[in-house]
């Protein structure tokens, strides 16, 4: 049983075409612009546990909309956190015939994670920081298990999308987006580079949980300074889109 | 056939009326892209301008701009008018002045009266002399006839909106056979028709002969309006500015005669696309001059106005006209419908700006060219103007592939099928009346005869249901019956002579009938079975709340264990239809539409066992109640998509808002999702789908500062609506209504 912070049937943002989204339970980063700080703790009475039976019917009652590109969607919380529960529902899924796609901040690196990179169709990676202190300020963690992921990934040469969350003061110095851009330049199995502009408007669960926000303050990030960031990108990389 | 008309390929067109085997004989398919399409021309601008400043002014004055109270409205009773007679490429008006509303007294003199005293004018003495002592109306009719039971049941709100105090619409002429056969031709095949209808003189072949007769009346009449207008409709039309005015003029007749509530234009653009492709190809025209025509034919389609009371506004909210108007589609061998005019037509959205009429409803197939896919979800994310309908569903019921829609959703088979329209029934206070002994919650006034008490405590739902079961039997023999007087009076009184010389003497008829508050019913028979649900009793003894403990399934998350109940009840109120007679042998058909009385139906109904409050609104057509459709857009189309077409022949409609952002990050983006959501929707044999992309703040805006939104349009239910023509509480119950977000 996966353990689900909340279902979207009719998900747009996250992967090709329509995919029903699936949002684990629990992640490892702590990241200040965490919109979904709810879906952070490993433990949480709110969770549902859901067998891979009960997903699969899901993806059956919508296949057609799926057409060509859609499918499932496992994002987070972070879902590799549930890592055996994770290979077996990629399995299941991938034997029905249903596109996989996985969205990951890539914490952990094991065999078993490589195992559900294999199962995965697509894996969209997030590449928070190429900076490790800063990445680390970031989320709480280390950037190196991130990378590691990537590199297996580009490995195995199957298709990965890169995502980079735009905050203005964290995110946004020129010269470590020159510095993540160069270090993905010669990927080959990277297809897309999604830009996510910060926004504020997750902000509100925090008061709600009673949890302090980091980045009180920050202001979302600009249009401007969106398109400073993907002109850096387009030097080095192809398919570099905001969302 | 006597006419030359060269260019076109023979077919059995010439000589048996059939515009179908012309259209699919002629036809040129169109696979490309919208890139073809022309903007507006400098008289499409200069004729728009002046019209958008008389709407403006029509608005301003309270939603009626003039009324002409002496004229009684017929086929030819105006002068000619014109908005700007020099810039028309198109002409006629219903009135000598352009949104001047004409008196239909026919369907009855009384509503006429009022609806002149509302907005401050008086209808004539004259007029009103004839009709009070000379000329009996449909109105008039009805009420001699109707029981005491059947007024307690309209009095009490289980059935309104029935078609006995206004014209019952929904008949659409095949206006395009004036165009290819001329009057001269369709004159001579109505005589030869009349010959035929020989033999015992039947009430039926009387009444059959009598009709034909007036038909004939009718055209010539039509042939008089349009000589009016400078025009000789004698011989068929030789180019396509004459098949664009001359379609236009048959179904102006109709307009100029009948205000029914529905008046469908049908399905006009392929047959219009097949002379405007040869005029294109001889060189007579550019695609500038096409899409001109196109324009200037939806411009006056934008102008046509009935007079109507307030109280019919609260049934019909935002002034509709409902000229629907069907693009797309299959024919039968599988080949598409696509041509360049449809997409045309679409673009008079962009060319004129969005707005609710014409009823542009697209026949949905994942067959269609992706061009044309694209092209009409694109209009649908910048204009919220369109509607979708599953064609391969239609087509298969219907076993026709030359259709149209009447009204939102009823389908019918061009120029050979005809409805009688009903209305709606309510469901939610049907199930009251269970719980209530047969009594109306709301006034205590026993409905339903021999209904029994249910036991104390909380409600038992196979108690519960036998009862409901007896009390839905009861209504629907009562429905059926009030409309058999309604439709034999309608007949009478005011039937539609210039839309039936239009179609075959001899027609299918259909009787429809509808309901409203599936989605209420639905969940508070779930809230019964699967929840504890206790009704609290005022001192009459009538349900005035109900305590509900522990969670229930509710329509619209995909959950088959309510669903099934909401699948069922539709069934099983259509089973009850058909064991009644009814009149001329009409086949029932059921439909799950509210247009935008479920403003009203809501407030007629008391505390109902989902928790809903008395008073509450109740969610449109077939949609799932406001806000409990909480597992995404997905589960919410699956939960309709279940009801079966076969049971709700006349349509089952769904009003879709979502936010533009919840489609996807680019408009690209947007375009491919509601293109794969109306594929996955209707390969799931959905048959109706209503899409508003909108952000709420828009709407609240609206409300606020109305005139910086003129042309805000939005679906509501089966048709589309000026935002701002809608009432407060109209536009309160469109802004509760879920608007899908994604997470």
């Amino acid at each position: 049983m996966l353990s689900v912070h909340s279902i979207e049937t009719f998900g747009t943002h996250d992967g090709p075409g329509i995919r029903l989204v699936v949002f684990t339970q629990g992640c490892l980063f702590a990241c200040a612009y965490c919109h979904n700080p709810d879906s952070r703790m490993l433990n949480s009475e709110s969770a549902k546990k859901v067998s891979t039976q009960e997903i699969i019917e899901l993806l059956k009652k919508e296949k057609p909309y799926f057409g060509r590109d859609g499918g499932l969607t496992v994002s987070g919380g972070e879902p590799t956190v549930q890592s055996t529960e994770l290979k077996e529902l990629f399995s299941e899924v991938k034997k029905a015939g249903f596109h996989i796609t996985l969205d990951t901040c890539g914490a952990i690196y094991n065999q078993e994670v490589n195992e559900i990179y294999d199962l995965t169709d697509l894996v969209m990676l997030d590449v928070k920081h190429i900076n490790n202190d800063w990445h680390k300020k970031l989320t709480g963690q280390n950037n190196e298990t991130v990378l590691q992921n990537a590199q297996y990934r580009e490995k195995t040469g199957k298709p990965m999308w890169l995502r980079y969350v735009l905050v203005p003061g964290w995110t946004d110095q020129p010269e470590f987006l020159e510095e993540w851009a160069r270090y993905f330049q010669d990927f080959k199995t990277i297809e897309r580079i999604e830009i996510l502009p910060y926004h504020t408007l997750g902000v509100y669960k925090y008061g709600e949980l009673g949890l302090p926000y980091r980045l009180e303050g920050v202001e979302p990030a600009t249009k401007e300074q969106t398109l400073q960031a993907k002109k850096i990108f387009d030097q080095y990389l192809e398919n570099v889109v905001i969302r | 056939m006597t006419s030359p008309r060269v260019n076109f390929k023979e077919n059995i067109w010439q000589d048996k009326i059939s515009v179908r085997d012309f259209i699919y004989t002629n036809i040129t398919q169109y696979d490309g892209d919208k890139s073809f399409l022309a903007g507006p021309s400098k008289k499409t601008k200069g004729l728009w301008e002046k019209v958008s400043k008389l709407l403006l002014k029509e608005i301003k004055n309270g939603g009626i701009l003039d009324i002409d109270t002496k004229t009684i409205s017929t086929v030819a009773s105006h002068n000619p008018g014109y908005i700007d007679q020099e810039s028309e490429t198109i002409v006629g008006l219903q009135t000598d002045e352009p949104l001047k509303r004409a008196i239909k007294p026919f369907g009855g003199w009384r509503v006429v009266k009022k609806a002149c005293e509302e907005n401050g004018y008086e209808l004539d003495k004259e007029v009103e002399e004839i009709f009070s002592k000379y000329r009996k109306t449909h109105n008039d009719g009805v009420f001699d006839a109707y029981t005491d039971n059947m007024r307690k049941l309209r009095k009490s709100g289980l059935i309104t909106g029935l078609p006995d105090n206004y014209a019952r619409g929904r008949i659409i002429g095949d206006y395009r056979r004036l165009a290819l056969y001329g009057l001269d031709r369709l004159i001579e095949e109505k005589k030869q028709d009349l010959k035929k209808l020989d033999g015992v003189m039947t009430d039926e072949l009387i009444r059959l002969r009598e009709e034909v007769s007036e038909q004939i009346k009718a055209l010539a009449m039509v042939g008089e309006m349009a000589q009016k207008y400078g025009f000789d409709v004698s011989k068929p039309a030789q180019n396509s500015k004459e098949a664009i005015q001359w379609t236009y003029f048959a179904y102006l007749a109709a307009v100029k005669e009948q205000d029914g509530a529905a008046m469908s234009l049908g399905n006009v653009s392929n047959f219009f696309d097949v002379y405007l492709e040869r005029d294109l190809a001889s060189g007579e025209i550019s695609e500038s001059d096409a899409q001109e025509m196109v324009d200037h034919f939806v411009m006056k389609l934008r102008l046509i106005r009935h007079l109507r009371m307030d109280a019919y506004n609260q049934l019909f909210a935002g002034d509709p006209t409902w000229v629907t108007e069907v693009i797309g589609g299959l024919w039968k061998d599988g080949q598409h419908k696509i041509t360049k005019t449809s997409f045309r037509f679409l673009q008079t959205l962009y060319n004129l700006g969005p707005a609710p009429e014409p009823n542009l409803t697209i026949l949905w197939s994942d067959k269609l060219p992706k061009g044309f896919k694209d092209f009409a979800t694109q209009v649908s994310i910048d204009t919220s103007s369109l509607q979708y309908e599953n064609d391969a569903l239609m087509s298969k019921a219907g076993d026709c592939d030359d259709y149209c829609i009447a009204c939102c959703v009823s389908m019918m088979e061009t120029g050979k099928e005809m409805q009688f329209f009903g209305a709606r029934c309510n469901a939610a206070k049907t199930l009251l009346m269970a719980m209530n002994e047969g009594k109306d919650e709301l006034t205590g006034i026993e409905i339903v005869p021999g209904i029994d008490p249910l036991s104390e405590g909380p409600l038992d739902y196979e108690q519960v249901k036998r009862r409901f079961d007896k009390t839905m039997s009861y209504i629907a023999e009562q429905y059926v019956g009030t409309m058999n007087v309604i439709h034999y009076m309608h007949d009478k009184y005011y039937y539609e002579r210039a839309q039936l010389a239009f179609m075959d003497s001899e027609i299918k008829r259909n009787m429809a009938f509808g309901m409203a508050g599936l989605s209420v019913a639905a969940d508070s028979l779930s809230a019964i079975k699967f929840a504890k649900v206790t009704p609290q009793r005022d001192e009459n003894g009538l349900t005035n709340g109900f305590s509900i403990e522990g969670d229930f399934p509710k329509f619209g998350n995909d959950n088959d264990d309510v669903d099934q109940l909401a699948k069922n009840l539709v069934h099983d109120f259509n089973h009850e239809l058909s064991k009644h007679h009814i009149y001329r042998d009409a086949t029932p058909t059921l439909s799950i539409l509210t247009i935008t009385s479920n403003v009203v139906y809501g407030k007629k109904t008391g505390a109902t066992p989902d928790g809903r409050e008395k008073g509450e609104a109740f969610a449109p057509g077939a949609n799932p109640m406001h806000g409990r459709d909480s597992s995404g857009a997905i589960a919410s189309l699956n939960s309709v998509a279940k009801i079966n077409y076969e049971d709700a022949r006349d349509g089952i409609s769904n009003t879709f808002s979502v936010v533009p952002k919840s489609l996807g990050s680019s408009k690209d983006e947007q375009i491919k999702n509601l293109t794969g959501m109306l594929d996955g929707y209707f390969n799931k044999d959905a048959h109706h789908l209503n899409v508003n992309v909108l952000n709420r703040d828009t709407l609240l805006d609206a409300m606020e500062h109305p005139e910086n939104h003129p042309q805000l349009t939005i679906r509501v239910s089966g048709y589309a609506v000026n935002f701002i023509r809608l009432s407060k509480d109209q536009q309160r119950e469109v802004l509760a209504r879920t608007f899908h977000e994604s997470m």
